[in-house]
C-alpha cells in the first residue's frame, strides 16, 4: 500500500516535470502529429506515381492508347524519350521503366504475329520494379486485346482466378504508411522520455536524493514507466483518433479499446528498455548512440517496414525478444483485419513477458550503476 | 601589496567604464542599472553572494556575454561592437567560474595550453618560451603530461590562469578562481598573482570571491547585491564607512535593512546536550575505505559522533569528504570498514533507517521545475507523514526557515541562499534523528550563511539532531563542536576547533589547517619562480581574420578528445558495422516463404494437382488445410496465413467438362506491397498452371495473347535484394552517428561551460565550427571505409563503378550530414534536446524519403518536398548508381553536384545561427 502512494506521488511528479520541459513537449507533439501525417500521406510502398518513360517507335492508335493507359495514382505521366536515352534516364534513376515499343507493332498486332515489347526495369528498387512489371504487363495485354476486340483473354480461360485484398481491399499506402509511424513513434518517444527522465535526474542530483529516502529503487521505476507511458498513449489515443483516423481518413477495422489496451502493455516495456538504456549509459552521447543502436533495429526489423517472413530465421527469432515485433504483428490485426482479443493474446502475453524481463534487468542494474 | 594603483586619482583612463548596464535572463534580472568605472592598473575585486549579478558583470566586461541595456567601455573601445571585440579579444583573459571551467579534462596540461597558445596566434620559439615559463612560474612544468581532469582544485585553478596569461593581457578577470580550493592552494594562488602583478605594473585584475579575507588583499572593492552596487571603496574604506573590523561585518552592515535583520552577528556556539555515556552513538565508522578502479578516494577513515553533536568535516575539494558521506548515507558501499547508524550495522535496503535521516547532498537537488510548496509537499508525501499531518508540518517549516514569502515560485528560480533553507527545510520535514550536509553553504553570502548557522544550532541545541557536516569555509568549522581535517582522502586531524589551533600553534583555524596540510603535503607541488612574464612578451602575434592555426587548434583538441573517449569511439564504430550486418541480413524485400492454406470443398484429383503447383513453388509454404470458411476468416485475421485459397465443390467436374471454374483467393492487404506482391505471385502461378494444364491435355500451349513483355531487369539481373539494400544502408547509418556526434559534440562544449573560449578568444564561428567538423568527418570516413570494406567482403556486393567517386560522394556527404549535426545543436542548449532533435529529424526522411525503398519522384505531399532537400537522397543515388549500375563521376555530376551545394549552405546557416556571445 505504501509502495502504490510512493509510485502515485512520484508520478505525478515525473508529470510535473515534464510538463515544465516545454522543448521536449512540442518534440512529442511534432512526432504524433505532423510525423506521423507526414509518413501516412507520403504514400507508402505500393505503386504511386511510379515514373516510366516510353520509347514510342510506332506513334499510331495503339502505342497511344497503351501509353495513356498507364495512368495516376500508379504511374506518373509518361516521359516520350528516345530510345538511346534509355541508359542514360535508368542511370540518373528517374524513371524506374522505360518501355519500347517498337515500329510496326499495330502492323504485327493485326496480322495476328506475337510479338514482344521490351520493358526495361531498374531493379535497384526492388518492390516497385516488381509491382510495376506486372501492372505494364497488364496494362498492355488487356489494351492489345481491346484493340483487337476481341473478348478478353481470360475469359476463355478453363480456370479464373478471383482475387480478394482482405482487410485493405484497393491496397492503400496511407492506411500503411501512418499506421506504422505511430509505432515507430510510440516506441521511439516512450524510449527516450524514460530514458532522458532518469539521465535527468542523475545529472541534477536528484536520484540520490531519492535513494537516501524511504523509498524502493522499483518504486522510482514504476513511477517513471507509468508517467511517461501515460503521456505518450494519450498522444497515440489523439494521434489514432484524430490523425490517422480523421485527417488521414484510414478506417479502422477493430477495437481501438483493444489496440490501446495493447499498447499500454508495449508502452511497459519500451519504458522498461528506456531506463535500462539509462541505467547503462553514463553520458548522454553515449545514451544517444545506444539509442540509435536500439532503435533502428527495433524499427527496421520490426515486420512494420519490410515482411517477417522474408528475414532470416536468425533475425527473426531474435527479433522475437523485440517488443515491437509482437506489437506490430498486434496492431495489424487489429487495426487492419478487426482481430479480436481471442486472437491476439498470445502477442500480448509475450509483450507482457518482455516487459517483465527488461523491467527486472533494469531494476537490477539500477541500484548498482546509479549510486556510484 | 603592489602600489602603482591609484584609484583615487580617477583623473586616469578606467580600464572599464559601465553606463546604466542592465542584463535580464528571461523574467530573472541579473544585473540593474548599473554604472562603474573600474580603475585601471588595479585589482579589483567583487565581493557579494552567489547569484547577485557579479559573474555576469564579469562576462560583460570580458565580452562573454552580449549587452543588453546600457552602454559598455572596455581598453577605450565600445564593447556592443563586434569588429572592436575582436580585436580587444587579445589583450582580455576570462576565467570563468568553476574549477576548470575552460579547460578540457582529457587533455593533457602541455595541450591545454598549446591549445590557447593556437588560439591567441603564438607560433614557433616565442610560443615554446611563453608555454615553458608559465608552467615553471606555476611550478606545473614537472606535471606537464598530466590531464587536466586528474589535477588537484588549486592545481586546474593554476592551469586555468596559465591558459588566461598566454598572450600578456592587459585586463585580466578572473570569476571566483579560488572556490572550493584548499587554503593553502588559495594562498599559493594570491601570491603567484601578486608576482605577476609586481612584474606588470600596467595589468588590470578584476576578481570575484566569495571569501571575505581573501578581499582583504585587493586594492579596489565592489560590493554587490540584488543585481546592484552597494559601494565601492578599498577595503579600508569600507570598513571605516560601516563602522565594523572585518570585511565579513561591513558587507552584512552595506545590506539593505531588512536583509541585515535576518542575518545579525555571529552566533556563538553553546554547549553540546550532555550526552550520558551509556547512550549509543549516532554514527560509528571503522575503516571506512573506498576504492574507484586503481584510485583510492578514501582511506582507512573512523570517527565516532555522539548524538546531539554538530560534527564539522574540513577539506578541500576533491579530499573524499563527499565521499565518505555517501558511505554514511548508504549510497555508496565501502570497498572494506564498517558503518554504524545508531548502534545497528548501515543496510542500505532498511528503509526504516532512513526515516531517521536526513540528508542534503552538495549540489543543489531539489526538483527545480516544482514550487516550493510542491517540493515540500512531495517530499512530506515520500516520507509518509500521515495526510492530515503535512499540512501543519508545512506551515511549522515554512516558518521556521522564512519561506512564506516564495511558496508559490519555482525552486529553479530562487536565490542560492534561500535554495539552501528550502533544501534543509526538506532534509528535516520528516524530522529525522540526524543530519548529513555536504557543503550545505558554499555559494551562500555571509548573511544568509549566518542565519543558516542559527537554524542548525535550534536543531542541534533544541532538538537534540545530531548534524554532521562538511564546509570549506573555516569560520563556518569553529562553529562545529568537533571537526575532522581531511586532505587526500585521509583524515589528518580530528578534535575540537581550539585544541586543533593549540595543538598547530596557530591564531586561528585556517592557520592551524595550512600548517597541518604542509606537512601532510608531498613537498614537490612546488610553488614555481612566479617568473610569468618574459622580456619579449611586448611581441603581441598580429591579429588575422581568418586563421588556420586557430581552426587546426580546434581541430586537434577535438580528436584528442575523441580518441581518449574509447567509448564513444567503439559505439560509434562497432555501432555502425553491427547496424550494417543487422539492416544487410534483416531487411530483404524479396517476399518469400509466405504462409497459405487452402480450403479445398472438392477434395477431387483435379483440386489437388491446383495445390500442389502453388505448394511447389518457392513464394510459398503451405500450412494445414482450413475446414470452414471461418477458420479461414480466423486464420487471415491473426496473421497467420497471408494467403487462403477456396476450392468450391465441382470444380474438377466442371474442368473435365470444359467449363470454366473460379478459384477464390484471398490476400493479406495489411501490408500494401506485400499484398501486391503476393497478387503478383499467385497470378504467375495461375498463368503457368494453366499452361501446364494445357500441354498435358492438348499437348500444344494456346495463344493467350498475341502481345509478351520481355522484361529486362538491369543492375540487379537476380533480383538480389541485398544488393538493393547494402548500398542503401551505408548512407544511412552515415547520416545517424555522424549528425548526433557533432551535434552532441558541440552542445557539450555549451553545457560544460567550454564554449567560453569561443565567446572571449580572437577564435571566430567558422574557424571554430570547420574546427571541430574536421575531426568527425575523418572519423566518419574511417566509418564509412569499414562499411564499404563489409559490404564487399562480408555481404559480397560488388563495387561495379569507381571506388574513388564512391569515396568523393561519401566526403561531401558526411561533410553535409556533420553539418547537418552542427545546424540542430544551433538549436538546442542541452544534450537531451540535441539527441531527441536529432533523432526525429534524421530518422523519419532518411529510411521514408530518401528514396531507399522507393524513388523520390513516387513521393507525394510533403515527404516529395523533404525528400528534395535531404543530403542522403542524394548520396543513396551515387552509392547505387556506383554500386549496382557502374556509373562515373561523369554520369551522376547532377548528384555531386546538389550534394556539394549542402554544405555551404549548412555551413553558412550554422555561423548565422551560433551565437559569438553568451546571453
Amino acid at each position: 500500500m505504501e509502495s502504490i502512494v510512493n509510485i502515485w506521488n512520484l508520478g505525478m511528479k515525473e508529470l510535473r516535470s515534464i510538463w515544465s520541459d516545454k522543448v521536449l513537449l512540442v518534440f512529442v507533439v511534432l512526432a504524433f502529429t505532423l510525423i506521423v501525417y507526414t509518413a501516412g500521406s507520403a504514400g507508402s510502398m505500393e505503386l504511386n506515381n511510379t515514373p516510366v518513360a516510353v520509347v514510342d517507335e510506332e506513334q499510331t492508335a495503339l502505342s497511344g492508347h497503351i501509353i495513356d493507359s498507364l495512368q495516376q495514382p500508379w504511374f506518373l505521366e509518361p516521359d516520350h524519350i528516345s530510345f538511346g536515352q534509355i541508359d542514360t534516364v535508368l542511370d540518373s534513376g528517374s524513371h524506374t521503366f522505360a518501355l519500347v515499343i517498337p515500329e510496326g507493332f499495330e502492323r504485327d498486332m493485326r496480322t495476328g504475329r506475337v510479338t514482344s515489347l521490351q520493358l526495361n526495369i531498374d531493379a535497384t528498387r526492388m518492390t516497385q520494379a516488381f509491382i510495376g512489371s506486372r501492372y505494364i504487363e497488364q496494362m498492355v495485354t488487356m489494351e492489345v486485346a481491346e484493340f483487337l476486340r476481341r473478348d478478353s483473354a481470360s475469359a476463355a480461360l478453363p480456370i479464373n482466378l478471383v482475387v480478394h485484398a482482405s482487410f485493405n481491399p484497393n491496397l492503400e499506402g496511407t492506411w500503411f504508411g501512418g499506421v506504422m509511424e505511430l509505432i515507430t513513434m510510440i516506441t521511439m518517444i516512450s524510449i527516450i522520455l524514460s530514458g532522458a527522465a532518469l539521465i535527468r535526474e542523475r545529472e541534477h542530483g536528484t536520484v540520490e536524493h531519492l535513494m537516501v529516502m524511504p523509498i524502493r529503487p522499483f518504486e522510482i521505476m514504476a513511477a517513471k514507466v507509468w508517467a511517461n507511458g501515460l503521456i505518450v498513449m494519450l498522444a497515440a489515443i489523439f494521434s489514432v483518433m484524430v490523425i490517422v483516423q480523421q485527417v488521414l481518413g484510414v478506417p479502422i477495422q477493430g477495437s481501438l479499446l483493444l489496440f490501446f489496451f495493447g499498447a499500454l502493455i508495449h508502452l511497459f516495456s519500451t519504458t522498461a528498455i528506456g531506463i535500462l538504456i539509462g541505467t547503462v549509459a553514463r553520458t548522454m552521447p553515449q545514451f544517444g548512440l545506444l539509442l540509435i543502436l536500439t532503435i533502428i533495429p527495433l524499427q527496421l526489423l520490426s515486420g512494420g517496414i519490410t515482411p517477417r517472413e522474408s528475414m532470416p530465421d536468425l533475425v527473426q527469432n531474435i527479433m522475437l525478444a523485440a517488443p515491437t515485433t509482437h506489437f506490430v504483428s498486434m496492431a495489424q490485426a487489429i487495426l487492419y483485419r478487426g482481430a479480436g482479443l481471442e486472437v491476439i493474446w498470445p502477442q500480448m502475453l509475450a509483450l507482457a513477458g518482455i516487459g517483465v524481463v527488461f523491467f527486472s534487468a533494469a531494476l537490477a542494474l539500477f541500484r548498482r550503476h546509479l549510486s556510484v | 601589496m603592489v602600489d602603482q594603483c591609484n584609484a583615487d586619482a580617477m583623473e586616469t583612463e578606467p580600464v572599464a567604464r559601465l553606463e546604466s548596464i542592465s542584463h535580464y535572463y528571461g523574467s530573472r534580472t541579473a544585473l540593474q542599472n548599473v554604472s562603474l568605472d573600474v580603475p585601471a592598473g588595479c585589482m579589483v575585486g567583487l565581493i557579494g553572494p552567489d547569484g547577485v549579478g557579479k559573474s555576469t558583470l564579469m562576462g560583460l566586461v570580458a565580452g562573454a556575454r552580449e549587452l543588453q541595456q546600457g552602454r559598455l567601455q572596455v581598453l577605450g573601445g565600445d564593447m556592443a561592437d563586434s569588429r572592436f571585440r575582436s580585436q580587444a579579444a587579445p589583450r582580455i583573459a576570462f576565467m570563468p567560474q568553476g574549477l576548470g571551467g575552460n579547460l578540457y579534462h582529457t587533455l593533457t596540461i602541455d595541450e591545454n595550453i598549446g591549445f590557447f597558445a593556437d588560439l591567441f596566434g603564438l607560433r614557433g620559439k616565442n610560443r615554446a618560451n611563453q608555454i615553458d615559463r608559465l608552467l615553471s612560474a606555476t611550478g606545473l612544468l614537472e606535471f606537464r603530461d598530466r590531464p587536466a581532469g586528474k589535477l588537484s582544485g588549486g592545481m586546474k585553478q593554476k592551469l586555468g590562469l596559465c591558459c588566461a596569461l598566454i598572450h600578456n593581457p592587459e585586463l585580466l578577470i578572473l570569476d571566483e578562481p579560488t572556490t572550493g580550493v584548499d587554503p593553502l592552494a588559495r594562498k599559493q594562488f594570491w601570491d603567484l598573482i601578486d608576482s605577476i602583478r609586481a612584474q606588470q605594473p600596467i595589468m588590470s585584475v578584476l576578481v570575484a570571491t566569495a571569501y571575505m579575507e581573501e578581499a582583504e588583499r585587493f586594492d579596489w572593492l565592489v560590493a554587490m547585491d540584488g543585481a546592484a552596487i552597494l559601494d565601492t571603496g578599498s577595503p579600508q574604506e569600507l570598513k571605516q564607512k560601516t563602522g565594523t573590523d572585518t570585511l565579513d561585518e561591513a558587507f552584512i552592515a552595506l545590506l539593505p535593512d531588512d536583509r541585515q535583520e535576518t542575518a545579525g552577528t555571529n552566533p556563538k556556539t553553546a554547549a553540546p546536550t550532555v550526552v550520558s555515556a551509556d547512550d549509543i552513538p549516532a554514527i560509528e565508522a571503522h575503516n571506512l575505505t573506498l576504492r574507484f578502479g586503481d584510485f583510492t578516494a578514501v582511506k582507512d577513515v573512523s570517527f565516532t559522533i555522539p548524538k546531539g553533536e554538530i560534527f564539522g568535516f574540513l577539506g578541500s575539494n576533491g579530499c573524499g569528504k563527499t565521499t565518505t558521506m555517501k558511505m554514511l548515507t548508504g549510497l555508496l558501499t565501502p570497498t572494506e570498514g564498517e558503518v554504524s547508524l545508531f548502534g545497528a550495522p548501515l543496510d542500505s535496503r532498511d528503509l526504516s533507517t532512513r526515516q531517521r535521516v536526513g540528508y542534503m547532498s552538495q549540489s543543489f537537488s531539489l526538483y527545480s521545475e516544482l514550487t516550493v510548496r510542491q517540493n515540500l509537499v512531495l517530499h512530506a508525501k515520500l516520507f509518509h507523514i500521515a495526510p492530515e499531518r503535512i499540512q501543519p508540518r508545512i506551515d511549522e517549516l515554512v516558518d521556521e526557515f522564512d519561506l512564506a514569502d516564495v511558496m508559490d515560485e519555482l525552486a529553479g528560480d530562487l536565490p542560492l541562499g534561500v535554495r539552501q533553507r528550502l533544501s534543509l527545510a526538506v532534509a528535516v520535514v520528516h524530522s529525522p534523528e540526524l543530519l548529513i550536509l555536504d557543503e550545505p553553504t558554499s555559494g551562500v553570502d555571509p548573511a544568509a550563511r549566518n542565519s543558516f548557522w542559527r537554524l542548525l544550532l535550534r536543531l542541534s541545541r533544541e532538538d537534540g539532531v545530531t548534524i554532521f557536516i562538511s564546509t570549506h569555509f573555516m569560520n563556518e568549522g569553529e562553529r562545529c563542536d568537533r571537526i575532522s581535517l581531511m586532505h587526500a582522502g585521509e583524515v589528518v586531524a580530528c578534535d575540537t576547533p581550539a585544541a586543533l589551533i593549540e595543538q598547530a600553534g596557530a591564531e586561528n583555524l585556517e592557520g592551524a589547517f595550512m600548517q597541518t596540510l604542509e606537512a601532510a603535503i608531498d613537498p614537490s607541488t612546488s610553488q614555481g619562480d612566479g617568473k610569468v612574464l618574459g622580456s619579449d612578451s611586448a611581441s603581441q602575434p598580429r591579429h588575422r581574420r581568418f586563421s588556420w592555426q586557430r581552426l587546426l587548434a580546434y581541430a586537434r583538441r577535438e580528436t584528442r578528445e575523441l580518441l581518449r573517449d574509447p567509448i564513444r569511439m567503439s559505439f560509434a564504430f562497432i555501432g555502425s558495422a553491427l547496424l550494417m550486418m543487422i539492416l544487410g541480413y534483416g531487411i530483404t524485400l524479396d517476399v518469400e516463404d509466405l504462409p497459405f492454406a487452402v480450403l479445398d470443398q472438392d477434395q477431387s484429383p483435379q483440386s489437388r494437382d491446383y495445390i500442389t503447383a502453388v505448394s511447389g513453388s518457392r513464394y510459398f509454404i503451405e500450412q494445414p488445410a482450413l475446414s470452414n470458411v471461418e477458420e479461414l476468416e480466423r486464420r487471415m485475421q491473426s496473421g497467420e496465413l497471408s494467403l487462403a485459397l477456396a476450392i468450391p465443390p465441382g470444380f474438377g467436374k466442371d474442368i473435365k467438362r470444359g467449363q470454366s471454374a473460379d478459384i477464390a483467393v484471398w490476400v493479406d492487404g495489411a501490408m500494401p506491397f506485400r499484398g501486391e506482391t503476393i497478387q503478383g505471385y499467385i497470378q504467375g502461378l495461375h498463368f503457368s498452371y494453366l499452361k501446364d494444364l494445357a500441354l498435358r491435355t492438348y499437348g500444344a500451349v494456346p495463344t493467350l495473347s498475341l502481345v509478351t513483355i520481355e522484361s529486362r531487369y538491369r543492375y540487379n539481373q537476380d533480383f538480389r535484394s541485398l544488393d538493393a539494400m547494402v548500398p542503401a544502408v551505408i548512407p544511412i547509418l552515415l547520416v545517424f552517428i555522424p549528425a548526433i556526434l557533432m551535434a552532441l559534440g558541440i552542445v557539450r562544449e555549451k553545457e560544460l561551460g567550454s564554449i567560453t573560449n569561443l565567446y572571449v578568444t580572437p577564435v571566430n564561428r567558422l574557424e571554430f565550427l570547420l574546427g571541430k567538423q574536421l575531426p568527425y568527418i575523418g572519423f566518419s570516413m574511417l566509418s564509412y571505409a569499414s562499411l564499404v570494406l563489409l559490404a564487399i567482403f562480408l555481404f559480397d556486393v560488388p563495387v561495379k563503378g569507381g571506388v574513388l567517386t564512391l569515396t568523393l560522394g561519401a566526403l561531401l556527404f558526411v561533410t553535409a550530414t556533420t553539418g547537418l549535426g552542427q545546424v540542430i545543436s544551433a538549436f538546442a542548449s542541452t544534450q537531451v534536446a540535441a539527441l531527441a532533435a536529432t533523432a526525429i529529424v534524421t530518422i523519419l526522411p532518411t529510411i521514408q524519403f530518401s528514396g531507399m525503398t522507393e524513388p523520390v519522384s513516387s513521393l507525394e505531399g510533403a515527404g516529395a518536398v523533404i525528400g528534395q532537400f535531404w543530403p542522403a537522397t542524394w548520396f543513396l543515388q551515387i552509392s547505387r548508381g556506383v554500386f549496382t549500375k557502374g556509373l562515373t563521376f561523369a554520369d551522376l555530376q547532377y548528384s555531386f553536384l546538389i550534394l556539394a551545394a549542402f554544405i555551404p549552405m549548412l555551413t553558412l546557416m550554422s555561423v548565422f545561427l551560433l551565437r559569438k556571445q553568451g546571453r
